[in-house]
């Protein structure tokens, strides 16, 4: 019996692949299995170099996985670049209407466009091949029927001939799979009871409800991959008497718009990725220094510039601690898996509003959109927070004192001028230096509030520690969690809230000989940033614009364990 | 407001138009407070960068909010304040360079939303802050420190610029005449849309135009500011086309579109309109189980 199945459905962009692993994943979810999905594709709507990856456990999933079981192949090129990829044993399935394979290796050619035609659904295509996976795989098909019937089912005239055409193409397919007598060998384990009310949710759609579960009441944003779904998704679902979601005209518009409506007394964030981060660079200044609370989730996609638009990548740290010219340091949340972007939407918005200035929310592509089995949030324990309000007993002081003050409400007392230029207590500018010196020491003794961040530590007492961040932390803790097993003396740190980073954590982190620091960039940003407070942190890079494997990693580590047992100069 | 941080820097030249728009919006905000029996708070001044914009810490009497940004977003920065608080009054003040050449990609979004606000733009036809640079309202082949062959690219027409944007309401004014600059800006705020008082402010240090503006009847030139005749109707796109692209300034009402539909009222309709319904968190998170 197996624990695993790893499947990727491999193709061109508009073919379906992506569709395709999302259904599997859904399928498998709904009876109990636990999945993740991740998929990469062009920045172009029709075809390109496609592939959607469903991973189906019996035990909660932390990444993608490393090798596949099950290659499924549209096309010869899809064949050609992800075979490599496909583990000892394994299974290809490719369209035998579009390319040969030759004979006697562990393939299974499926017309899958005819077959469809066949089932009477010529839209079924994905059906077919699916119904081969799941045979291979030793699923029961009336898992996938029972999906089938509740997804098609939609209250239309002509439902049930659509769901008939479908469970006939999982028939089809699965056949076809049976007829060559290939398995992989070891069946997939049955599916553990589901405990507890479980979702199925994508990152970027738990970011969104994290924030609205804070009490968010306004979202304005720019179209870009891979941020635009959240836009999207609270275009269609934000709605109420005193919410706003709007579409700037540029990242620009967006990022003032929402100072603007943050200025005015409300929860306000936007969602953007690297290029449209680097336009709001100084409207986050404007924040930072006006003292304007908004949440900036940024989507990280790969590359300066254009880069690679549907790709994943951890490259923007350094621009979310510092987007902006001058002395300032955002508040940054970086959520390692879909139940920690929900609370990151939260936490980021409870900050905003806790220590008055701009938090950004940094999340990556991998992260976003996939799609995973979660336990639903408890959206009880999220407890909204809420910048105190002037009552006007402070008169126009509005930048009174040392740390946060109560803030003004346009309408109600304590009118001021919210100021980007360097200004005195009443929001009046000024370049006096004493002023300079008072208020930028007040505007980094506001981070001091955030200070509460909860981390994971395990293994403490090792000198050599594994401490990944954002979408890395799970291939990071499945690497971890084998490197244990097999008898590795390594420590384990973790936290999303990466600025102000929890003190007794950095305390921790100060002590250790080594720490390393898995990260999907090619400046090792997180490590430098680590180093610069006194941390001996190394990174294990990768830049290729995909997350990082297990096996990698693993190997990875332990290079770097040795190097340290070899007692290295720290740098 | 300087009286209050005697440390404040900050002073525009002796004879600089902004003063005279200085008043006038106080003018304006004092009447219309009383008018509406609305407290002054209730109006949020927001402000670009430049010589002009400075008008938001200068101001006397009773004090609005303020908000005093980066160069060239007065408009996107109110669109967020409308857009989360219709109710309250939003006027912007503005320079030549802030709102027509860095600033200028967000008239025509700001047009079509027709967001509820008022921008005061204050045109000297140059960079003043910076010392004397070339704005786009600078004349062609006027020699500037940034244009010492003289000036290459054409003039920009603000209102011609605004009429094609589509903007809701446009008027043009001067700051010498305080008066009926301050009674343009109290009817650009009770306008229901998005409402520009486009006023030639002269700058004293750097474009001296008081002369040209005012004409000199003894030396024979002829005003380049000229009322609109009473006889314009403002409802009349083709004839406010017109006055805008004539040899002289136009002063007066140019524009008003009829039956403006603000922003919000937009949105509301479409609410009202609309099945989307409003769904709590856990709404949202139920349907997605498993
Ligand atoms: C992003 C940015 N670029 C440039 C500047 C420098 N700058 C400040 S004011 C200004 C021009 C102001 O001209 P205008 O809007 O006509 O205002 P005036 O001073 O003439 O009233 C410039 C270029 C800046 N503050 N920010
Ligand atoms: S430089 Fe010109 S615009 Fe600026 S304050 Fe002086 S006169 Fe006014
Ligand atoms: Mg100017």
């Amino acid at each position: 019996m197996s624990k695993n199945l790893i499947v990727r459905f491999a193709g061109e962009g508009g073919q379906g692949v992506v569709g395709g692993s999302e259904i599997m994943a859904a399928a498998a979810a709904e009876v109990g299995y636990h999945v993740l999905t991740f998929a990469t594709y062009p920045s172009q709507i029709k075809g390109g170099p496609a592939w959607g990856q469903a991973r189906i456990s019996t035990e909660p999933v932390l990444s993608s996985g490393d090798y596949l079981d099950v290659l499924v192949a549209l096309n010869r090129y899809a064949y050609d670049h992800n075979i490599d990829e496909l583990r000892e044993g394994g299974i290809v399935i490719f369209n035998s209407e579009d390319f040969e394979l030759e004979a006697g290796a562990r393939t299974i050619g499926i017309p899958a466009d005819q077959l469809a035609r066949d089932s009477g659904n010529p839209r079924a295509a994905n059906m077919i091949v699916i119904g081969a996976v799941a045979h291979l795989a030793g699923m029961p098909l009336r898992y996938l029927e029972g999906f089938v019937t509740q997804r098609f089912t939609r209250g239309r005239p002509g439902d049930d001939k659509i769901v008939e055409g479908n469970i006939k193409a999982l028939h089809l397919g699965a056949e076809e799979a049976a007829k060559t007598g290939l398995s992989l060998g070891s069946p997939l384990d049955e599916p553990s009871e589901i405990v507890g009310e479980r979702i199925l949710i994508k990152g970027f759609e738990a970011a969104c409800l994290g924030a609205m579960a804070a009490g968010l009441e306004s979202f304005i944003g720019y179209p870009i991959s891979p941020a635009t779904t959240m836009l999207t998704y609270m275009e269609a679902n934000f709605h109420g008497p005193n919410t706003f979601v709007g579409q700037a005209s540029s990242e620009i518009e967006s990022i003032t718009a929402i100072i603007g409506s943050g200025f005015a007394g409300k929860k306000t964030m936007t969602s953007t990725a690297g290029p449209g981060f680097s336009l709001m660079g100084e409207g986050l200044g404007l924040a930072w220094m006006a003292e304007i609370p908004l949440v900036v989730a940024d989507i990280q996609r790969g590359g300066p510039a254009t880069g690679l638009p549907t790709k994943t990548e951890q490259s923007d740290l350094l621009v979310a601690l510092n987007p902006g010219h001058g002395d300032l340091r955002l508040p940054v949340i970086a959520p390692g898996n879909v139940e920690e972007a929900f609370l990151a939407g939260a936490a980021a918005v409870n900050w905003s509003e806790r220590y008055q200035g701009p938090v950004i929310l940094l999340s990556e592509a991998s992260i976003a959109e996939r799609s995973q089995d979660i336990l639903k949030p408890d959206v009880s324990a999220v407890i909204p927070e809420t910048r105190v309000v002037s009552d006007g007993a402070l008169g126009n002081e509005r930048y009174a004192g040392g740390s946060v003050s109560p803030f003004p409400v346009p309408g109600g007392p304590g009118a001021y001028v919210a100021n980007g230029s360097e200004h005195d207590e009443q929001g009046d500018t000024t370049h006096l230096p004493e002023v300079h010196i008072q208020m930028t020491e007040r505007r980094f003794a506001k981070l001091q509030l955030l200070e509460d961040g909860t981390y994971e530590a395990e293994q403490t007492d090792r000198p050599v520690v594994l401490m990944p961040w954002g979408g890395s932390k799970g291939p990071a803790r499945e690497a971890f969690e084998r490197l244990i097993a097999e008898g590795d003396e390594i420590g384990w740190y973790y936290t999303m809230y990466l600025h102000p980073l929890p003190p007794a954590m950095l305390e921790d982190l100060r002590s250790k000989e080594l720490v390393i620091v898995p990260e999907l960039n090619y400046l090792g940003q997180f490590a430098g940033h680590l180093r610069s407070l006194g941390v001996n942190a190394h990174p294990i890079r990768q830049y290729t614009g995909l997350p990082f494997k297990v096996v990698d990693l693993m190997s990875a580590v332990r290079e770097r364990m040795q190097t340290a047992s070899g007692k290295l100069a720290r740098v | 407001m300087s009286k209050r941080n005697p440390d404040y820097d900050f002073k525009w030249c002796p004879g600089c138009g902004d003063f005279g728009v200085k008043r006038a919006i106080e003018g304006a905000l004092v009447t219309r407070s009383a008018t509406k029996s609305e407290p002054i708070e209730k109006t949020v001044i927001v402000a670009g960068i430049g010589c002009s914009g400075n008008l938001v810490h200068l101001q006397e009497g009773p004090q609005p909010f303020g908000i005093h940004g980066i160069h060239g977003r007065t408009l996107p920065i109110s669109w967020g304040i409308k857009s989360a608080r219709p109710d309250l009054n939003v006027i912007i003040v503005s320079g030549d360079g802030d709102f027509l050449s860095i600033g200028a990609e967000h008239i025509g979004p700001q047009a079509k939303r027709n967001v509820d606000l008022t921008a005061i733009v204050m045109d000297n036809g140059v960079y003043g802050l910076t010392k004397g640079q070339a704005s786009p309202t600078t004349e062609f082949e006027v020699v500037t420190p940034t244009t010492p062959l003289g000036k290459l690219d054409d003039k920009v027409n603000p209102l011609e610029t605004y009429l094609a944007a589509g903007v809701s309401f446009i008027a043009s004014s001067i700051s010498t005449q305080v008066k009926q600059l301050q009674e343009l800006i109290v009817e650009a705020m009770d306008y229901p849309g998005f409402s520009i008082v486009h006023v030639q402010s002269p700058c004293t240090t750097y474009n001296d135009t008081y002369a040209l503006l005012k004409g000199n009847e003894k030396e024979g030139i002829e005003p380049l500011a000229k009322p609109i005749a009473d006889d314009h109707d403002p409802a009349d796109y083709v004839a406010a086309s017109a006055l805008a692209r004539s040899r002289t300034i136009p002063i007066g009402l140019l524009y008003r579109k009829e039956n403006s539909i603000p922003a919000h009222a937009r949105l509301d309709a479409a609410r009202a309109r609309s099945k989307m319904h409003q769904q709590s968190v856990e709404d949202l998170l139920a349907a997605m189980k498993i």
